[in-house]
């Protein structure tokens, strides 16, 4: 029984005029009949299904519909073609500081952050200190999130999103960051949340991270699926491609 | 949405504390601004339109307080909720969490500057010689109608602001029209009596006239008056229930 299933799945964006161009211009050039709205597909055609417990890396080059996909699997979007299926809750984490304000203090962010995640507050009290105590932020509890590095940041964000067993975590490209020794406690994070049966998403540019990590990868290429399945022959495949040795 | 909205009570706690956080981070009267704000608006009116008005208007500083207390709460509501969206796009472009959130968080915030406005208006009222009955309890029904207005005008102007930033400017300007024409600070009295039937189109105005009624006059307003509100009520938040509804996943495409 697939945790996970995207079923044909395309994803259409608008692009053109009608951005920033005001009420005036709107009005002006569909007046003049030069208004227009082209389209722009992120991603078409892509099938696939999730076990639970797999890990799965979506590798491709930059603008092939990687995040735009985990949009769609995460609810942000609504596939414009196909649909897609899940059970249990998803945890996602697209960007590192999506939903966090500057200004608020650690602790507060946490709380938000979590409200976000579909925590309730009596889950995030008794969370709380396991969150800071993992993100090894405690000495930094009543700073305001701006004054994070970095890497702090993202400590904080993969802490709150993994550290809640999810059923479906989603991470786009959040491990590369934090020091050698947070990135190594990361990646044992997320053995552990593999372990405890909860599926993962994984974006990552890093092929090393994909094999030692994911089970079975998605390979997209200008929004169009190229492979899906085991791990190894298609990032042998996605190498020699890199490298110029195959053309698409 | 009810459904939705109770397993969203802790975000929505969250944002109401964020809000509230960010809007006052480094005032010096912090929160005290929104029970200032309104206090300031009422005594500049008072020194201006008192030399004119307040010799012919009864309990002229009450008359004004009934305007000005709804005006502030209608004016404020419809800004902060102007920027509802837009002010969080980072997060609904990121996040699934549903977008009215941000909206009824705004309001939240509006909603409590408003009800302790209320209470300076009452002692205001007491002050004024204003003699307090049992049809002061007729005002829940304007207050909730006025709250779920506000929500109504939020739903339609941050969905339309996503779409034109000029509304943000275009808004003040109705804004101030609006002020004008909702008999804030003058009195209806002597215009025609079409005159008079065409005020009764502004919902705004409805609102005043409802609290100086049964403030002033001591008097319910009469059945036509409910039901005008209501209807006025309804169809600016099923309209804007509808937008949000429309656009749900189209607002990522503006931002």
């Amino acid at each position: 029984m697939p945790v996970l299933t995207c079923d044909h799945v395309s994803i259409r964006y608008k692009v053109g005029d009608f951005q920033n161009i005001g009420l005036k211009e709107t009005i002006m050039r569909k007046i003049k009949g030069t208004y227009r709205v082209e389209e722009f597909w992120a991603d078409r055609d892509i099938t696939f299904s999730l076990e639970r417990g797999d890990m799965l890396g979506i590798i491709g080059a930059n603008g092939a519909g990687k995040s735009t996909l985990l949009k769609a699997v995460a609810g942000i979007m609504s596939p414009s073609g196909g649909k897609v299926e899940h059970e249990g809750n998803i945890s996602a984490l697209l960007e590192l500081a999506s939903g966090f304000d500057p200004d608020l203090s650690i602790r507060r962010n946490a709380y938000l952050r979590g409200a976000m995640l579909g925590y309730t507050r009596k889950f995030m009290d008794e969370k709380y200190d396991e969150i800071i105590d993992f993100a090894e932020l405690r000495a930094f509890e009543e700073r305001s999130f701006k004054q994070l590095s970095t890497g702090m940041q993202s400590r904080l964000a993969f802490s709150i999103a993994s550290l809640v067993q999810p059923d479906i975590l989603i991470l786009d490209e959040v491990l590369s960051v934090g020091d050698g020794a947070f990135a190594e406690k990361s990646a044992a994070k997320m053995r552990e949340i593999l372990y405890s049966g909860a599926t993962t998403i994984l974006v990552s540019h890093s092929l090393d991270q994909v094999r030692e990590l994911c089970n079975k990868v998605l390979w997209l290429h200008q929004g169009r699926q190229i492979d899906f399945g085991e791990t190894n022959p298609i990032c042998d495949r996605y190498q020699a491609f890199l490298h110029g040795e195959i053309k698409l | 949405m009810l459904q939705t909205l109770k397993k969203h009570r802790f975000l929505l706690e969250e944002l109401v504390r964020r809000d509230f956080d960010r809007k006052y981070k480094g005032s010096f009267f912090g929160a005290a601004w929104s029970v200032l704000n309104p206090l300031m608006t009422l005594l500049i009116m008072r020194v201006v339109f008192g030399h004119f008005f307040g010799s012919t208007i009864e309990h002229y500083t009450t008359y004004l307080f009934c305007g000005t207390v709804v005006f502030s709460f209608f004016s404020e509501s419809s800004a902060e909720g102007l920027m509802a969206l837009m002010g969080n796009a980072h997060i609904f472009s990121k996040v699934n969490v549903p977008k009215y959130l941000f909206l009824l968080s705004k309001n939240t915030q509006t909603l409590i500057n408003f009800a302790i406005t209320l209470c300076v208006f009452f002692l205001f009222c007491a002050i004024d010689g204003i003699v307090f009955t049992w049809k002061f309890l007729a005002l829940v029904y304007p207050i909730i109608m006025l709250l779920v207005f506000n929500l109504g005008v939020g739903f339609l102007l941050s969905a339309m602001y996503v779409f034109f930033r000029d509304m943000q400017y275009l808004w003040a300007i109705v804004t101030q029209l609006l002020l004008y024409v909702s008999a804030v600070f003058y009195s209806i009295d002597t215009f025609p009596v079409h005159v008079q039937n065409a005020f009764l189109l502004n919902p705004i105005y409805l609102f005043i006239r409802y609290f100086r009624k049964v403030v002033i006059d001591s008097a319910i307003p009469s059945f036509g008056v409910h039901v005008l509100m209501a209807v006025d009520t309804l169809v600016v938040l099923l309209l804007g229930i509808w937008i949000y509804r429309k656009y749900d996943t189209e607002f990522l495409y503006y931002i």
